[in-house]
C-alpha cells in the first residue's frame, strides 16, 4: 500500500461507503453534545420521528452558559436564554437516553477538556461536536472536527457524516523552546506565520521535536487553535506520551484491552515518504512569548514588539482594515506592548484551562500581587482540574495573590454567561478568539499564554514573562 | 422535509448585493432552541422600524409580497456566519427558492440541507426577474425543478443548473439523513466489524 499520513489512515478506517461523487459516509466513534448547538438537532429528530442511533457513543454536558460563581444550576441561571438552553439539554438527554454529566458532578467541565480527561477521546478515532474547537481532541491522534446543526442531527440519526476528504498539511516545529515559552506561543506563532486562512481545506498534522517534547496539555493547546489557522482539524501522532496519558482514565481500555489498543495505535503515525499537499517549517528560535494586538488571531507579535503601522501596508483595503482594528483595540502605531495597560485577566477555556496551565499561572503569581484596578479570573476547565489544583494548593497561591478562583465553564471565553467584558475593557486572555465583541460588546481581547496572562495580572501591563525569575 | 417539485408563486424583488446572514437574521436571535419561529425576525433590521412597527418601504411588508415564496436578489447572497439560522428563518417565513447570480458557499449548502432551492442565474436574467416580480400579484414565477427551468410571467423559460444528487433529494423530499439511512445495512456491517477489530472502543451506558 502507498505510504499514508496519519489523517489518511484514520479516514480510510472510517469509510463506511464511498459514494459515486467521491463523498464518503464516514463513521463517527464519539459524538459530544453541549447545550448551544444541540437543541435544533434534537428537535429535527423529534419532528422526523427518528431515533438517536447510538446513545452509548454519545455524551452530553452543559458548559457554555454555566455561571462560574455562586449557584450554577438552571433555576439559578439568571439569563433566560441561557437557562432555557441548559434546561432543554437536560430534557433532551432524558428523552433520548443520552449519557449526561450533571452540572454539579466533579467531572463536569468544558466539553473539549473532559473528553480527553475521561478517556473518551482516543487515538485513531473520529470525534465530532457542534463546536469548532473540537479540533482539540486531535492532540491524541484522533480525527476530531466541529460540525453544523444539520450534521449534529445527521450523526444522531446515523452515527455517520457525509464528508469529502480534506488535504494533508504538515507543520513541523523543531528545536528547544526558549524559557518562558509555551504551547500557546507555538500556535500563536504558527498562525502569525501562515495566517488565519493558511490551513483552509486542510487537516494539519503537527510534527517535529518541539511538538514531540510537549506534554498532552500542550499538544491540546496547539491542536485546539487549528481552527484559528483555518483548518477544521489538527493532529499529533500518538506516542508514549499519549499512551501514558490515556492509561487509567475512566473510559479508557484497561488491562489486556489497553495493550491491544496500544499495539494498534502504534501503527497510526504517518508512514515515511507519505505525501503532504502543503508543508510549513518553523524553528523554536522564532518563537517568543506572543501577544495578539488585532481582532483576528493572526495579528500577533512577540511581547517585546511594537504595534505595527497601517501606513506600511501597501494594499489600500488591508490598510483600512488594520486601521479599523487599531481603532477598535485603542492602540497606536509604534506603541510598545509592554506599555499597554490591562483591566481584566482571563485564565481558562478549552485552549488553556488544564491543570498544567493553572500551574504555569500559579508559578508566576506566587508571592506577587495582582496590580491595582485589575480583575483576574482563573477558571478551571473542569471539576477535576479544579479539584486537582486545590489538592496541589494552587488555589491558595492564586487567591493570596488576588486572583479570583472560579467554578468550571467556558466563562469569559465568549460572552454567553455572566462573565463578560464591559465596553472598552482590555483583557489579557488565554482563550482562542479575539474577534470584536467576543468576550462582551466593545471588549478588547489580547490572546496570550497562561504565564503571560499571570505576568500581565501582577504588572498591570503586558510584561515579558522571561523576566520573572 | 417537504418535496420540492414545481413552485408557482410570488417573488419578492430584493435588488441588493451581499445580503449577509446577519441581515437575514440578526445575531441576537441566534440563542433560540428551535429552528421554527424565526420567520418573524427574518430581515429584522430592514423589516421593522426602531419603534418595532413595520417599515412600509420594505418589500416583505407590502402586498402581495407578504406571501412571497421566492426571493430574487443580486450577488453573494448569504455571506457571513455558518450557522443555519438564516435558512431556518427563510423557510419559516415561507421562502422555498432564492434566485441570485451567486451565493456564499456555506449558505448555498445549508439551503439545500433545509429544503430551500438556491438557483444561480446570470445577473442579466436576475435583473429581468426583478422587473417581472415588481409587477406584483399577477406576475407569478414558476420554478420547475424536474425540468430545471424558471418560467417568467410572459411564458419565457430560463434553464438553470443544479447538482443531480441535490435535485434528487429535493424532488423526493429526502434529507441527507433519509438518504444515508438507506445505507443502513452498510452502517450495521461497519459497526459489527469495528466491534470485532477494536473491541476496546468505549461505550457508555446511559
Ligand atoms: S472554552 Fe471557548 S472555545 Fe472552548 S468550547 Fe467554550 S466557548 Fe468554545
Amino acid at each position: 500500500m502507498a505510504a499514508r499520513t496519519l489523517f489518511d489512515k484514520i479516514w480510510d478506517s472510517h469509510v463506511v461507503e464511498r459514494l459515486p461523487d467521491g463523498t464518503c459516509i464516514l463513521y463517527i466513534d464519539r459524538h459530544l453534545l453541549h447545550e448551544v448547538t444541540s437543541p435544533q438537532a434534537f428537535e429535527g429528530l423529534r419532528l422526523a420521528g427518528r431515533k438517536l442511533r447510538r446513545p452509548d457513543l454519545t455524551i452530553a454536558v452543559a458548559d457554555h452558559n454555566i455561571p462560574t460563581v455562586g449557584l450554577r444550576t438552571p433555576p439559578d441561571i439568571k439569563e433566560e436564554d441561557s437557562r432555557i438552553q441548559v434546561q432543554t439539554l437536560e430534557a433532551n438527554v432524558k428523552a433520548f437516553g443520552v449519557p449526561y454529566i450533571p452540572i454539579l458532578d466533579v467531572r463536569q467541565g468544558i466539553v473539549h477538556i473532559i473528553g480527553p480527561e475521561l478517556g473518551l477521546s482516543l487515538p485513531g478515532t473520529t470525534i465530532v461536536c457542534g463546536d469548532s474547537h473540537t479540533s482539540t481532541h486531535g492532540a491524541l491522534g484522533a480525527l476530531a472536527f466541529g460540525i453544523g446543526t444539520s450534521e449534529v442531527e445527521h450523526v444522531m440519526a446515523t452515527q455517520t457524516l457525509l464528508q469529502a476528504p480534506q488535504k494533508n498539511m504538515r507543520i513541523d516545529v523543531s528545536g528547544t523552546l526558549g524559557l518562558g515559552c509555551s504551547a500557546k506561543d507555538i500556535v500563536l506563532a504558527i498562525i502569525g506565520k501562515i495566517t488565519t486562512a493558511g490551513g483552509n481545506g486542510h487537516v494539519i498534522e503537527y510534527t517535529g521535536d518541539t511538538i514531540r517534547a510537549l506534554d498532552m496539555a500542550g499538544r491540546m493547546t496547539v491542536s485546539n487553535m487549528s481552527i484559528e489557522a483555518g483548518a477544521r482539524a489538527g493532529l499529533v501522532a500518538p506516542d508514549q506520551t499519549t499512551f501514558d496519558y490515556v492509561k487509567g482514565r475512566e473510559y479508557a481500555p484497561k488491562g489486556e484491552a489497553y495493550d491491544k489498543a496500544v499495539a494498534y495505535w502504534k501503527t497510526l503515525p504517518t508512514d515515511p515518504g507519505a505525501h503532504f499537499d502543503t508543508e510549513v517549517f518553523l524553528t523554536a528560535a522564532e518563537i517568543a512569548p506572543m501577544v495578539t494586538w488585532g481582532t483576528t488571531p493572526g495579528q500577533v507579535i512577540p511581547v517585546t514588539g511594537i504595534v505595527p503601522n497601517p501606513a506600511d501596508e501597501p494594499d489600500e483595503g488591508k490598510r483600512a482594515q488594520l486601521q479599523r482594528m487599531l481603532d477598535y483595540m485603542a492602540l497606536t502605531p509604534g506603541q510598545h506592548l509592554t506599555d499597554v495597560k490591562v483591566d481584566v485577566i482571563f485564565i481558562g477555556s478549552c485552549t488553556n484551562g488544564r491543570i498544567e496551565d493553572i500551574r504555569a499561572a500559579a508559578q508566576v503569581a506566587k508571592g506577587r500581587k495582582v496590580a491595582e484596578g485589575v480583575q483576574a479570573l482563573v477558571v478551571p476547565g473542569s471539576g477535576q482540574v479544579k479539584k486537582q489544583a486545590e489538592e496541589e494548593g494552587l488555589d491558595r497561591i492564586l487567591l493570596e495573590a488576588g486572583f479570583e478562583w472560579r467554578d468550571p465553564c467556558c466563562s469569559m471565553c465568549l460572552g454567553m454567561n455572566p462573565d463578560k467584558l464591559t465596553p472598552g475593557q482590555r483583557c489579557a486572555s488565554t482563550s482562542n478568539r479575539n474577534f470584536e465583541g467576543r468576550q462582551g460588546i466593545g471588549g478588547r481581547t489580547h490572546l496570550v499564554s497562561p504565564a503571560m496572562a499571570a505576568a500581565a495580572a501582577v504588572t498591570g501591563r503586558f510584561a515579558d514573562v522571561r523576566q520573572f525569575g | 422535509m417537504d418535496k420540492f417539485t414545481t413552485l408557482t408563486g410570488v417573488a419578492a424583488p430584493m435588488p441588493m448585493q451581499n445580503i449577509d446572514t446577519d441581515k437575514v437574521i440578526p445575531a441576537r436571535f441566534l440563542k433560540t432552541i428551535k429552528r421554527t419561529g424565526l420567520g418573524v425576525h427574518l430581515f429584522d433590521a430592514l423589516r421593522y422600524l426602531k419603534d418595532g412597527s413595520e417599515n412600509p418601504d420594505f418589500v416583505l411588508n407590502q402586498e402581495p409580497y407578504r406571501k412571497a415564496e421566492i426571493i430574487v436578489a443580486y450577488e453573494n447572497f448569504g455571506c457571513g456566519s455558518s450557522r443555519e439560522h438564516a435558512p431556518w428563518a427563510l423557510l419559516d417565513f415561507g421562502i422555498r427558492c432564492i434566485i441570485a447570480p451567486d451565493f456564499a458557499d456555506i449558505f448555498f449548502n445549508n439551503s439545500f440541507k433545509n429544503g430551500i432551492l438556491p438557483i444561480r442565474l446570470p445577473r442579466a436574467v436576475c435583473e429581468q426577474l426583478i422587473d417581472d416580480s415588481k409587477l406584483g400579484g399577477n406576475a407569478r414565477i414558476t420554478v420547475d425543478l424536474e425540468r430545471q427551468v424558471v418560467v417568467r410571467p410572459n411564458g419565457e423559460e430560463v434553464h438553470f443548473e443544479v447538482d443531480p444528487f441535490r435535485k434528487h433529494l429535493l424532488l423526493n423530499g429526502l434529507d441527507d439523513i433519509g438518504q444515508t439511512l438507506r445505507h443502513g445495512k452498510a452502517i450495521d456491517g461497519y459497526e459489527t466489524g469495528r466491534q470485532q477489530s477494536q473491541p476496546w472502543l468505549p461505550t457508555i451506558a446511559a
